[in-house]
């Protein structure tokens, strides 16, 4: 191999640089908990699905949601869990329990570093503004 | 072979570095735009499409232009384009990149590009359009890559390439087609709408393109010992006469329809255009200079005598560009929202930052044309040293 | 070493392609699983504006304009008119039907403002440029839906509209004077998309009339199915002179509008005669 010296002294450094956020983690503080979620105002203990499905599968509902309810015109969802009726609406529904959305939704969006855009356009609550 | 762009003079160098700096300064622009809209350009609610998709109409006009070099050659055995064919390949890739790239900046949410993919639309022109632009960029790739590393290793080319250079011969020519047929099946846009738009996209593609090439042979020529051959720039200088003639024969035809019919929703846009509406007229001397370098190009390029002298060559190639800039590049998007579906007249200028990122683009197509030709003179052996 | 350097870029970067292609093709196939529209009966929604109801400063048409923009938190850029959104609006008659040159109708008659808005036309070509369906016809009404999430921004739709009906958003909306508080639940769209009037789906979901319509307590605009032949809409059509924006193009709108008919004369010129009628109107 020509100029060994060269192309391993930039392979280091490039290994170091791409794995930087890994060491980095490591090296630093401990990540704080993970954050504590307030339950709904209401008294509401049901959601429209199992809290552990919500928590892996929640961004895949709502784009399932997103797509039925604007271009099938179908609104009500049928929990796999509780069999109830929902409504399709993340103001309506999601948002009318989950009333404080800097506690719930943003509080572990920043934690895992996500921004969602559905903000910019879906209209937050009177109350949790 | 890529890597003999990356060596070369002061000159080239300097060149590049010229190109990077006005690039940079556009894509600031462009992410300027990206966060706060599209309302930094001159855009309105009646003029939704303007500089830069009137830009992307010009250069695919451009990038179809390769078939003028491409056909003679190797479906007729033109031994004189024989050096030519990697010039005008190497002119369309950059020119369908420019094209992509002004599509891109036009778009209100350039994040959302997939979908056109994700959710292809049989229907839909746009979605042609993406593929048909696409294909031609992936064949003229696959064309010249191969072609070039022949001529490198003193091969003729593969055998199975030769079906791939014959398949974008009509794909040029579907390239421009696609494009007008935006344009051209809009009843709601009676300037656009009419038969001829497609033939018309044609003609000025196959002027203005080979003009082009003619121009870069010539600088070419100069900054290298290629020389493509008098044989072959005064075969190309025709193929411009007769495609610029057949072109100011298409605007005469569209003018007479629109003007002899009287009918005030046709006359109007051509009215704004030459003449001015309501006060608005700001493309008038625009228009009146294209016309008249049309004239004056087919005066140089018909007579043979200054069509075969060299200096009378450029200066007509230069005037056809020119003209045919004007006319696609400024007048035909923009007199198509002129008067609006109300017939009230709208103004549309482009901003400065709307010029500046044109300009970018501009550049970074310059820069991919720059580092294609420097490989493929390099790979001949004809530079000259500096 | 060069060749092989050649081959192992070249071996880069078909893997590239290869594996961004064929996630591209597992999305597709994801995104086909849609769901079947609902089997409704097929409507066919229209929209009739009854002009000899309306006069020049109504108090009506801001009531109607305000509806529809406040209940989708429509932004209004009132100092910049290059960047104005608007789903439903007034234009002189004279201007919305500019090709027909009325030049001896008298003033008020050219100058009776006409409410203007999208045709939802039965042969739309909005639906037909849009490279990602974003917008398309509703089979089951007749709608001419907007998905602002799939929307790239193109502005192709707006080109095609013969009829000036849709809006781009140029910057963000919510940056607009009236939307710095937002009182409806209506989303806002964001800047790089076109929106239009929908026939308000969301209200049509539940039952409702259109917020436009619902203003109209004296059937100045009338909302209804043309596929059932006793709607009012239907009766309006039959019974009334109606013309429609640029018919001549055949993208069919479905906006109808009355214009005077002789028995309505009396309203606005008492001394003229008409002959053999009754006077008032149906």
């Amino acid at each position: 191999m020509y100029d060994t010296g060269k192309i391993v002294a930039g392979l280091a450094v490039f290994v170091v640089l791409a794995t930087s956020p890994l060491w980095y983690n490591a090296l630093s503080a401990a990540p704080p908990d993970a954050p504590e979620l307030p339950k709904p105002a209401n008294g509401s203990t049901e959601c429209v699905e199992a809290t552990e499905f919500m928590r892996t599968n929640h961004m895949n509902l709502l784009d399932q949601w997103r797509d039925t309810v604007v271009r099938d015109d179908v609104r009500t969802y049928t929990s796999k869990l509780s069999g109830k009726t929902y409504t399709m609406s993340l103001t309506d529904t999601c948002l009318g329990c989950h009333t404080k959305k800097d506690q719930f939704c943003d509080a572990c969006h920043t934690y895992a570093a996500v921004d969602p855009y559905c903000w910019g356009c879906h209209v937050i609550p009177e109350e949790a503004q | 072979m890529l890597e003999k762009a990356l060596s070369g003079s002061r000159a080239y160098w300097s060149w590049i570095f010229v190109l990077l700096m006005i690039i940079g300064g556009g894509v600031a622009c462009w992410f300027w735009q990206f966060s706060e809209g599209l309302t930094i350009t001159g855009l309105s609610r009646d003029v939704v499409w303007g500089l830069y998709i009137a830009q992307f109409t010009f250069l695919v006009g451009v990038a179809a232009s390769a078939v003028m070099v491409v056909l003679p050659y190797y479906l007729h055995d033109y031994k004189a384009f024989a050096k030519m064919t990697i010039l005008g390949e190497f002119l369309a890739i950059p020119a369908v990149i420019m094209c992509m790239l002004f599509i891109f900046v036009d778009m209100g949410m350039p994040n959302r590009i997939l979908n056109v993919f994700l959710y292809p639309t049989l229907h839909s022109m746009m979605f042609w359009d993406t593929v048909a632009l696409g294909g031609y960029l992936v064949l003229n790739i696959v064309i010249s890559h191969f072609t070039l590393s022949s001529e490198r290793r003193d091969e003729p080319p593969p055998r199975w390439l030769k079906p791939i250079i014959l398949l974008s011969i009509p794909w040029a020519v579907s390239i421009h087609t696609v494009t007008a047929f935006l344009y051209a099946g809009l009843g709601g846009r009676p300037f656009w709408l009419t038969a001829i738009l497609a033939p018309r996209f044609l003609a000025s593609a196959f002027a203005a393109g080979p003009a082009i090439l003619i121009l870069l042979a010539f600088f070419v020529r100069r900054v290298s010992t290629f020389d493509p051959g008098k044989q072959a720039i005064d075969t190309l200088a025709k193929i411009v006469t007769y495609a610029m003639t057949i072109n100011v024969f298409f605007v005469l035809m569209e003018l007479f329809t629109a003007l002899y019919s009287g009918i005030p929703e046709h006359v109007a846009h051509f009215q704004f255009l030459f003449m001015g509406l309501d006060g608005e007229n700001t493309l008038a001397p625009w228009m009146w200079a294209s016309s008249i370098l049309a004239i004056v190009s087919l005066i140089v390029l018909i007579n043979p005598k200054t069509r075969g002298n060299y200096t009378w060559l450029r200066f007509g190639c230069v005037a056809v560009v020119l003209s045919l800039w004007i006319d696609k590049g400024l007048g035909m998007v923009i007199a198509g929202f002129v008067p609006n579906p109300f017939g009230k007249v709208v103004h549309y200028w482009p901003t400065a930052p709307e010029f500046m990122i044109s300009i970018a683009i501009y550049a970074i197509g310059a820069l991919i044309l720059t580092g294609l030709y420097k490989i493929a003179l390099e790979v001949r052996g004809q530079l000259k040293k500096a | 070493m060069k060749n092989s350097r050649r081959g192992f870029l070249k071996f880069a970067g078909l893997s590239v392609a290869g594996v961004a292609g064929s996630t591209a093709v597992a999305t597709r196939t994801r995104a086909s699983e849609e769901h079947e529209p609902p089997a409704t009966e097929g409507k066919r929604l229209a929209l009739v504006v009854d002009l000899r109801k309306f006069t020049k400063d109504d108090a009506l048409l801001d009531k109607i304009t305000d509806a529809c923009h406040r209940v989708h938190n429509v932004p209004d850029f009132a100092d910049d008119p290059k960047n104005e959104v608007k789903w439903i609006w007034t234009e002189d008659f004279e201007a919305a039907f500019h090709s027909q040159e009325f030049h001896y109708l008298r003033e008020d008659l050219k100058s009776k403002p006409t409410l203007l808005l999208c045709n939802h036309c039965d042969n739309p070509p909005c639906t037909r440029v849009c490279p990602t369906q974003a917008t398309w016809k509703r089979a089951s009404d007749g709608v001419v839906m907007m998905d602002w999430h799939r929307c790239i921004g193109c502005r192709y739709c707006i080109v095609a509209c013969p009829y000036g009906s849709r809006s781009f958003n140029w910057k963000d909306p919510r940056k607009a004077p009236n939307l710095a508080e937002i009182t409806s639940t209506y989303p806002t769209r964001m800047r790089g998309v076109v929106e239009k009037c929908t026939f308000c789906d969301e209200r049509l979901a539940r039952g409702e009339q259109p917020a436009c319509v619902e203003v109209c307590d004296n059937d100045e605009m009338v909302f209804g199915d043309l596929n059932d032949p006793d709607s009012k809409v239907r009766r309006l059509l039959a019974e009334h002179m109606t013309i429609r924006r640029k018919p001549g193009l055949g993208t069919q709108p479905e906006v109808y509008y009355i214009v005077e008919d002789p028995r309505t004369l009396q309203e606005f010129a008492p001394a003229a005669e008409v002959f053999g009628e009754e006077g008032g109107h149906a």
